[in-house]
């Protein structure tokens, strides 16, 4: 019989070490002796933390409007060309912008030589879900990673806010006039498209796996927190590898109920801008392979050293107004991987631009980090892809550490004055050795990632 | 590794509460096709008990219940919900209105839909600023939410709250997913001992499926936890009230099998 049971942690609880507020006691980190970093505790209020073994991001990829895979999206971004353009997604009669992944319409998700069992996926999330799968070897990194571990040992743990609800959109335009029936095909098809688990059933399936999934859904931050349970899974012995990442497709959904909170921008969004006015709703499907060091270890490797996760308690969709539960998430990364404040290079911002959300995450930002740390939102190239804007920001992060190149903020011409924080309209080429990239979310749900290399 | 039980919530047909459901489960009184009670979900104010839905009342219900009983803090409780389907009621009427002609939507009704709105309202009840992650894993979401708050417990020593909810789709939508009953179970789960201490447990996760799954003896129990994703909790909810050593294996996907030792503390 073959189990993998929770072994006996053997870190040291960090937590025990800050009881001396302010010291800068060293932290035992286990065998993971990082270049570079400074091993010393932060200074702030214990958040109850544990330091973790850093996790090897053997590979990843994207897919958004900018385009498909790492080549395309690192271009986009240097030359400062934006995948946003003036809505065109089905007839949706409103004025705004979107960032819209190109032919995901013409896709058909089975078909070929795959299995038939495949095409009850099909749906627009899911062919976003494949298209991201096929970028940069993945699939066959992934099929790797099955033959070196065994298919029960790679989990698959996914971030998605609205899964295909776009079929039920559709289905709902065709109920029977008579009974108010949905049609019978949406019936067969409704488990594999639009509840809730189907994104990761697809690519678990796709890939062959047979270890441990679940779909996040914390809103914005659902495929940032997909790092963090994936960290946890494989630290609690429950799987030795995970398939991690995110998709969110664009919906009537998400395109009504933005404009209904009047929280879009009619032109493409400005992050940090003095006079930003909403953000730009986008789709993107993004994966990373996450792998114990020890067994993927290799000089250059990006890593996940920490993960900080927070509630705000406050509303369901408006940020906390001093950004207790974004700073909360920041300090919790920072102890986790046993990092200083001035040990980030970068911040990748949620900067959804919105008038509340950027200051309110500028309010958290120059709370733990001060003035000077180099931050930026993405949003301007890609759009919002929210339960995938975790992995959009994981992967740029990767691209930034990989790649010596920090984006700045595209479409935004002046800075708002009243921000803090050190926010970036240009983009730079400089070494990045850690960069922590935020994720918030409705129901006030913070995440917040830092990854580094080896 | 060991994780101990300090208090749980229970809702559902003839299991209100976790006096009455812990009374059937251990076989003391007949299971019974009681009306389900009405969630009073207290902590809520009274304008989120207006405004929440009906899924909601019934997750911020039991949790309040297991958090009561184990007289925890909700500010110190890392959270982990689970929900097969989520806000089936509001994104029926989300749908609907998205299919007429003017597709108007409210922003209430809108941010009600996200899959972690019963996660939100608990915090916004609480003041709680821990963690809350929220899953699905189609029938498997509560074995995945005792996974994630196993592997929590190990990685912070916080007491951890488990609440697995999922109700009845409404008409047009139960067709896809005839979910049965209502049901709703929260755990809360810490790593050492607690002054009050339900049961203690033994996790792991196995690959061997050549024994089957616990089944609940009782038929309408049975056909409750094959019914509802939520009441896949049954077992281990039985084993516990039963204070005996048992060994709960709950079915992970058609892949997996978690193995629950349960011991009576």
């Amino acid at each position: 019989m073959s189990h993998a049971s929770v072994h006996q942690h053997t870190e040291k609880d960090v937590s025990r070490l800050v009881e001396g507020r302010g010291s800068n006691q060293a932290v035992d980190n286990g065998p993971y002796n990082l270049q570079g970093r400074r091993h010393a505790v932060p200074q702030h209020r214990h958040v109850g933390a544990r330091s973790m073994a850093p996790l090897i991001l053997t590979h990843y990829t994207v897919v958004s409007a900018l385009g498909k895979g790492l080549t395309e999206t690192y271009q986009a971004l240097r030359n400062r060309r934006s995948g946003l353009r003036l809505c065109d997604f089905e007839d949706v009669g409103i004025t705004t912008y979107i960032g819209r992944v190109d032919d995901v319409e013409d896709m058909f998700v089975g078909g070929g030589s795959t299995s038939t069992e495949l095409e009850r996926f099909d749906c627009r999330n899911n062919r976003l879900a494949l298209l991201g799968l096929q970028q940069d070897g993945f699939i066959q990194a992934a099929i790797e990673a099955r033959e070196r571990y065994g298919a029960h040992r790679v989990a698959v743990i996914l971030g998605s806010s609205t899964s295909g609800i776009l079929e039920t959109e559709h289905a709902y335009c065709r109920r029977d006039p008579a009974t108010g029936a949905l049609p019978s095909s949406y019936l067969a098809s409704h488990r594999y498209t639009h509840n809730m688990f189907s994104s990761a059933h697809f690519v678990r399936t796709y890939l062959g796996l047979r270890g441990p999934a679940m779909v996040i859904s914390t809103a914005c931050s659902s495929s940032a927190k997909a790092f963090a349970t994936a960290a946890r899974f494989i630290e609690a012995g429950f799987c030795d590898a995970a398939v991690v990442g995110g998709v969110d497709s664009l919906c009537l959904t998400i395109l009504y109920g933005f404009a209904s909170l009047e929280l879009m921008s009619s032109g493409p969004c400005r992050p940090c801008d003095e006079n930003r006015n909403g953000l730009t709703l986008g789709e993107s499907a993004g994966f990373a392979l996450l792998e114990k060091s020890e067994h993927a270890g290799r000089p250059g490797a990006v890593v996940l050293l920490g993960y900080g996760e927070s509630c705000d308690g406050y509303h369901m969709s408006h940020p906390h107004p001093e950004g207790t539960g974004a700073i909360k998430a920041m300090q919790a990364a920072l102890l986790r991987s046993a990092l200083t404040p001035g040990d980030i290079d970068y911040i990748h911002l949620h900067g959804t631009a919105t008038k509340a959300n950027d200051s309110i995450e500028d309010t958290a930002v120059h709370s733990v980090f001060g003035s000077s740390t180099p931050c930026s939102s993405t949003k301007g190239w890609t759009g919002h892809t929210l339960g995938a804007a975790g992995i959009t920001g994981a992967v740029i992060a990767a691209m930034c550490l990989t790649r010596s190149f920090v984006p700045g903020t595209l479409n935004t011409t002046r800075i708002d004055p009243s921000l803090s924080s050190h926010v970036l309209l240009e983009n730079r080429e400089q070494p990045v050795r850690r960069v922590l990239s935020n994720s918030f979310g409705f129901g006030g749900n913070n995440c917040s990632l830092i990854f580094g290399t080896i | 590794m060991e994780l101990y039980v300090n208090g749980i919530g229970t809702l559902g047909p003839g299991l209100a509460g976790w006096a009455r459901s812990r009374a059937v489960l251990a076989g003391e009184s007949p299971s019974c096709e009681a009306t389900p009670m009405e969630p009073s979900a207290s902590l809520l104010p009274p304008n989120e008990q207006r405004r929440s839905s009906e899924s909601v009342r019934w997750a911020v219900h039991v949790a309040q219940e297991a958090l009561e009983q184990a007289e925890a803090d909700a500010r110190e409780v890392t959270s982990v919900f689970a929900s097969s389907d989520g806000e089936t009621g509001v994104l029926d009427r989300l749908c609907t209105a998205l299919a007429m002609p003017q597709r108007t939507i409210s922003p209430t009704l809108f941010h009600h839909s996200v899959h972690n709105a019963a996660s939100g309202y608990w915090g916004i009840a609480t003041g709680s600023q821990q963690s809350s992650t929220v899953m699905a894993c189609y029938d498997s979401s509560f074995c995945a939410a005792l996974l994630e708050a196993t592997a929590y417990v190990h990685a912070d020593e916080r007491p951890v709250l488990i609440v697995a909810y999922d109700l009845p789709p409404p008409p047009p939508l139960y067709a896809a997913r005839p979910l049965r009953g209502g049901f709703a179970a929260a755990l809360l789960l810490t790593r050492t001992p607690a002054p009050c201490n339900l049961a203690q447990l033994d996790l792991t996760l196995s690959n061997d499926l050549s024994e089957e799954a616990t089944s609940m003896d009782d038929a309408r129990l049975e056909a409750l936890r094959r019914g509802n994703h939520a009441a896949r909790s049954l077992p281990l909810l039985a084993a516990i009230a039963r204070q005996c050593v048992t060994l709960v294996r709950l079915e992970y996907l058609e892949d997996q099998h978690v193995l629950i030792r349960v011991r009576p503390c």
